[in-house]
């Protein structure tokens, strides 16, 4: 059992569920996204602080399983400083990682690429989508 | 103790591993696994009987006609129902309780009105009546839980008052197993002239209905969490009731006489039975019917209730969880919710999963209970008739390597 578990526990995921990074939430002026899942009741607080086409910071809230806070806290890591289409382009890339397609390796995907095993589990993708989503929404209604 | 052993032989779908381990099916408020005498019956109706009912001179059309409406005789005598008039077949408890908010609420309720439910519904029975009552203005009002997740009659007589024209309140609660008093309940809202609806859909599985002694005036309940197919469900209700209604859907099969401008409907119970019906869905609910007889409901209740016992005995025995709901056995279904330490629901039934057992995580369609528990997500475990304390012992195996394998990651 323990063998199959550890493909979805990473011990990196359950360093970022204990100590999630970006905890928290931008008070002003910040781009505010709240998502959840309804099936399940993950719930994500989102806020993003976009200038000049850039994801100056990000910080989420939130309650939910292991899967989505450490995916949510991976994810603020990830955007962090990076440009809107270079966040968009992280997003697809996860997505096909969830898809258990093959991704682009040719970008540094650093602590995201322990959530890999999370498409053998296909009732927990969901859960590692949520915060991913929540960035989309937010960068793209930002762009509009 | 029900014989599991032989009741298992019937459903060809527990016989099989999942991740390596022996199925352990633990999902039951959710849907019922289905017996080889229903798939039987629905594949004897394909193959033999299929035609569309109340229509056809033709030889097929009378067995279709014949056995959906013996499906509806034995619901019939399964709740103990007046008449057959009285069993309305539907899609499941939604659609029934839809069809009440919509025919009978729409027609009977104005502003100021009251509508009563409780903070234990599961959102079938709550949304309808936020809908209406956004309709026509009535005022939906909760009946508040004792600690345990029970229901005291004294709150139920503060709650319900002579504006009250709806009470609409679940039998078990697919969350905490509670088991309400319907019948006292009823009465009250009967003491205030309003109808009593009836969420059956956890309770019609698992213990004896009797709509007579329980005088509630509509009871709702599905197929498939009864041993059933998806898809169908009751609605019971009143004659004199059910005569006044309207119609909620139009169409063939509920009508009498059509003209240009107008028509008129077929008697009780067809005038709700619009387009052609869930006719082997509803033959395969009387099989199930026949199967659970053969069984007993009252032995199923009674093996729910040592089933339980043994789980919440085992259970409390595990450092850190928490069960939710009656602390009684005896006040309970066979429903048990609880939560692992600080491991969240989900993570707990993934781990399961891995070992074979199947339970639910999540919000049970219910989010204002889980609000009232103050908790954002729950594990359940529910048994049936095919649970075993072997299957509990299997639970328990597994939580404490749950618990085990969390602390150790952590």
């Amino acid at each position: 059992m323990s063998s199959n578990l550890d493909q979805l526990y990473r011990r990196v995921i359950m360093d970022h569920y204990k100590n999630p990074r970006n905890k928290g939430s931008i008070e002003d002026g910040a781009l505010t996204i709240d998502m959840n899942n309804p099936t399940c009741g993950d719930r994500i607080h989102l806020t993003l602080q976009v200038e000049d086409g850039k994801i100056q910071n990000a910080k989420f809230d939130g309650e939910g399983c292991s899967i989505s806070m450490a995916s949510a806290s991976m994810m603020t890591q990830a955007v962090k400083g990076k440009s809107v289409e270079e966040a968009l382009q992280l997003s697809s890339t996860f997505s096909e990682m969830m898809l258990g397609k093959d991704y682009d390796d040719s970008l540094d995907l650093e602590d995201i690429e322990s959530l890999s095993g999370v498409s053998q589990f296909p009732a927990r993708i969901k859960c590692a989508t949520l915060a991913w989503k929540a960035m989309e929404k937010g960068v793209s209604e930002e762009k509009e | 103790m029900l014989n599991t052993k032989e009741i298992r032989s019937y459903f060809p779908i527990l016989n099989q591993e999942i991740n390596g381990h022996p199925l352990v099916y633990l999902d039951n408020g959710a849907t019922s696994q289905k017996p080889i005498q229903v798939i039987e019956a629905i594949k004897k109706y394909y193959e033999f009987e299929n035609a569309n009912v109340h229509r056809g001179v033709h030889t097929l059309g009378n067995r279709a006609t014949d056995s959906y409406e013996g499906a509806r005789e034995k619901v019939r005598k399964f709740i103990n129902a007046k008449s057959t008039k009285e069993v309305i077949f539907t899609r499941g408890t939604t659609t029934a309780i839809n069809m009440v908010a919509q025919s009978y609420g729409q027609a009977n309720l104005k502003e100021g009105d009251e509508i009563v439910i409780t903070h234990m519904e599961h959102h079938s029975n709550i949304i309808p009546w936020q809908q209406l009552a956004k309709r026509t203005g009535a005022v939906l009002k909760y009946i508040d839980l004792e600690a345990d997740g029970t229901l005291s009659l004294e709150k139920v007589r503060e709650t319900i008052t002579n504006r009250t024209k709806i009470v609409s309140i679940v039998y078990v609660s697919n969350v905490l197993g509670t088991m309400n008093p319907i019948k006292e309940i009823t009465q009250i809202a009967h003491e205030h002239g309003a109808v009593m609806v009836v969420d059956g859909a956890q309770a019609a599985p698992h213990l004896k209905l009797d709509v007579q002694a329980l005088d509630c005036d509509f009871l709702a309940f599905s197929g498939h969490k009864m041993c059933g197919p998806t898809g169908i469900g009751v609605l019971y209700g009143k004659e004199a009731l059910l005569d006044k209604m309207e119609p909620v859907e139009f169409g063939g099969e509920m009508i009498d006489f059509v003209g240009l401008y107008d028509s008129t409907w077929k008697e009780l119970p067809w005038k709700f039975e619009g387009g052609t019906p869930i006719i082997a869905g509803a033959i395969g609910l009387g099989a199930a019917i026949d199967f659970l007889e053969e069984i007993g409901l009252d032995e199923i209740e009674k093996h729910e209730h040592e089933l339980a016992a043994y789980a919440m005995e085992r259970m409390s025995t595990i450092e850190g969880l928490t069960i939710y709901g009656p602390v009684d056995p005896a006040k309970r279904a066979g429903i048990v919710t609880f939560n692992l330490d600080d491991v969240h629901p989900h993570d707990v039934a993934t781990v399961l999963d891995m070992s074979g057992i199947a339970v639910r995580a999540g919000h049970h369609c219910a989010q204002p209970l889980m609000k009232w528990l103050q908790c954002v997500a729950t594990a359940r475990a529910s048994f049936y008739i095919y649970n075993s304390e072997e299957d509990l012992d299997r639970l328990v195996t597994g939580l404490l390597s749950a618990k085990e394998y969390f602390n150790d990651v952590f």
